[in-house]
């Protein structure tokens, strides 16, 4: 229904104005960028608690780097190019190694819109063996939103996709010290990627991990909480999420497995008494409502996407 | 190394790629805060109605056609709609015809359901993506050739949330799984209420192809006829505007026993059926046939 039409018209004009695109863009600087170092070589940058919005400049997520004897590995980039290119200032403060590889634990542009602040460090960008697709399916919508919701802000930001892709689990080698990857089944996203730094034994979760943050669904409710039963298993000295701050592991994941359980069983409750999806979505409360930040922003959104996981049935 | 430099030019090509995609879809006016209050003032509104309806006037919905959004689109990928007749089909005065229309998504006609005096109501209960802030409307036909509107302003969703689906391979496995509920308490000659959820990942096909630098065929649902013992209930002409996995609520006027059955095609010209008796069953278990 004229969709063909369109796409082709917008191929034609993409050829015309791909190249002059990165030189137009001015990106501001982010003037605040702290860095902890919760364990020798390992960087943590606690992302503020927010949605992405111009007063925060998308640097909503936690992000990190792992220094090796030969390299760096950066975790996830930030929500835009401000974000990633005070990221690279604050490693360049840390060290003169080269960054030879940037991991994104999943494609929601909160965690992979700063990848273009390191793209002239020519590193493998490293991702789920799904999350190509996923970035050119859903690329061109999370950069539209952002650029509508942050304006100026987001100047600079642009999709870039992986280059190395993971299935299953994976090591890289940053020079006498290993990271090992896990690639997931579908559960946050379709995309989720775990990072595991086998010298410090730091846990990177992504967003298969909110702390404070209210957990967000984009995947698969059941699978998400799969998944948390095989995380728990994982041996690991602190675990990062991918929001909030970290603590201990593996309790500090208990109160996202618990807000999870009851979505499955209110959602649940609500498609066996045949409450359709929009009144189950004002109706299905959150009962922890006081222990989640970002509650009205979120909960609703995860009651839709669990119901129309769950009217299928186990 | 050699192949991951190649891999790597390619992946930097097509985020410009993507990028140009987004300046282009940027400089296209997208609808503002002004236009809120002011269906009427939707440039594509206006080509959309020249197209469908000449120039046949439009009277406003109140007492034919109610259409239920919520304001924001939590998410994306799932946003309910409900469109509500505001009186039951009958042979004097029924709803032929209703036409969901999403102003600013890719492909704006949502969907265009028929209804029958078997119908008993012409409500239709369904998801849909908002890929941007937008307009939707309900434009119902009645049987005297009138034309009646109801539309609602939805923004859009937060950053994070994207009108794809949840997990592709998943939708591409379960391919054609059909399931019908029917509303428990069955009373003949009542309007009742029967849902069809088809598993189909019902893909835009925006996604572009990395190695060939094409854009992959959309593949969605086209076509749902539900009939109950063979006479037409609900039909529906419908495409990627609607949710992975298309979802339906609708009434039909139950007698005594007799099956209800869906026939759904795909623009690949895949055909799915399904059928539920109605005697004893309350949840029907659905056949998928090619």
């Amino acid at each position: 229904m004229g969709a063909l039409g369109r796409r082709e018209l917008l191929l034609i004009a993409c050829a015309a104005i791909a190249w002059p695109l990165r030189a137009w863009a001015e990106p501001p600087e982010l003037r605040e960028f702290e860095l902890e170092n919760p364990a020798p070589g390992v960087y943590v940058h606690y992302g503020a608690q927010a949605e992405m919005a111009p007063r925060n400049v998308g640097d909503v997520a936690n992000l990190g780097f792992v220094v090796g004897q030969e390299c760096v590995a950066v975790i996830d980039t930030g929500g835009t190019y401000a974000v990633g290119h005070a990221l690279r200032l604050a490693i360049r403060r840390v060290t003169e190694l080269p960054v030879c590889y940037v991991i994104n634990t999943h494609v929601h542009p909160d965690h992979v819109f700063g990848n273009q602040a390191f793209v002239d460090d020519r590193p493998q960008f490293v991702g789920h063996a799904r999350l190509a697709e996923s970035m050119r399916r859903r690329g061109p919508n999370y950069l539209h939103a952002l650029m509508r919701d942050l304006g100026a802000a987001a100047q600079g930001s642009s999709i870039v996709l992986p280059t190395r892709s993971i299935e299953g689990v994976a090591r890289l080698d940053l020079g006498g010290r290993s990271l090992s990857l896990r690639a997931w089944r579908t559960a946050h996203t379709d995309t989720d990627l775990t990072v595991f730094d086998e010298t410090s034994e730091t846990l990177f979760l992504g967003d298969l991990g909110f702390v404070e943050h209210i957990p967000v669904v984009d995947g698969s409710l059941r699978g998400f909480l799969a998944a948390i039963d095989e995380l728990k298993t994982i041996h690991a000295k602190r675990a990062i999420p991918g929001h909030g701050r970290a603590s201990a592991w593996p309790s500090a994941i208990v109160p996202e497995e618990d807000y999870l359980k009851r979505l499955r069983r209110d959602v649940r409750a609500a498609i066996a008494a045949k409450i359709p999806l929009a009144r189950a979505i004002e109706s299905v409360g959150c009962e922890d409502a006081d222990h989640w930040l970002l509650v009205d922003q979120f909960h609703r959104r995860n009651v839709s996407a669990a119901y129309a996981e769950l009217e299928w049935g186990e | 190394m050699d192949v991951c430099g190649a891999t790597e030019k390619r992946a930097y090509m097509s985020s410009r790629i993507l990028c140009a995609v987004l300046a282009l879809w940027l400089a296209t006016p997208v609808a503002s805060s002004a236009q809120d209050n002011d269906p009427e003032a939707s440039a594509i509104w206006q080509k959309l109605r020249a197209g469908l309806f000449a120039g046949a006037p439009i009277e406003a919905g109140d007492h034919v056609v109610a259409l239920e959004t919520p304001k924001r689109a939590e998410d994306a990928a799932i946003v309910p709609v409900a469109i509500r007749a505001q009186f039951p089909q009958a042979s004097e005065r029924y709803i032929q015809k209703l036409w969901l229309i999403i102003d600013n998504n890719p492909s704006p006609i949502a969907a265009v359901f028929q209804f029958t005096l078997e119908s008993g109501r012409a409500d239709i209960e369904t998801r849909v993506r908002v890929e941007q802030y937008t307009h939707v409307r309900a434009i119902a036909l009645t049987n005297d050739g009138k034309l009646y509107m109801a539309a609602n302003y939805v923004k859009a969703s937060g950053g994070c949330s994207a009108p794809a689906g949840k997990d592709a391979a998943a939708a591409r496995a379960n391919l054609g799984k059909m399931r019908f509920r029917v509303d428990d308490a069955l009373k003949p000659g009542q309007p009742t209420r029967a849902q069809l959820m088809i598993s189909h990942p019902n893909d835009s096909g925006l996604a572009m192809d990395q190695l060939t630098r094409t854009y992959a065929a959309p593949y969605f649902v086209r076509s749902v006829e539900v009939r109950h013992d063979k006479k037409l209930v609900m039909s529906a002409e419908v495409d990627f505007s609607i949710s992975e996995n298309p979802n339906f609520r609708f009434y039909f006027v139950p007698g005594s026993g007799g099956e209800l059955d869906a026939k759904v095609i795909d623009n690949k010209d895949l055909e799915f059926s399904a059928s539920v008796r109605l005697d004893s069953a309350r949840v029907g278990a659905a056949s998928t046939v090619r």
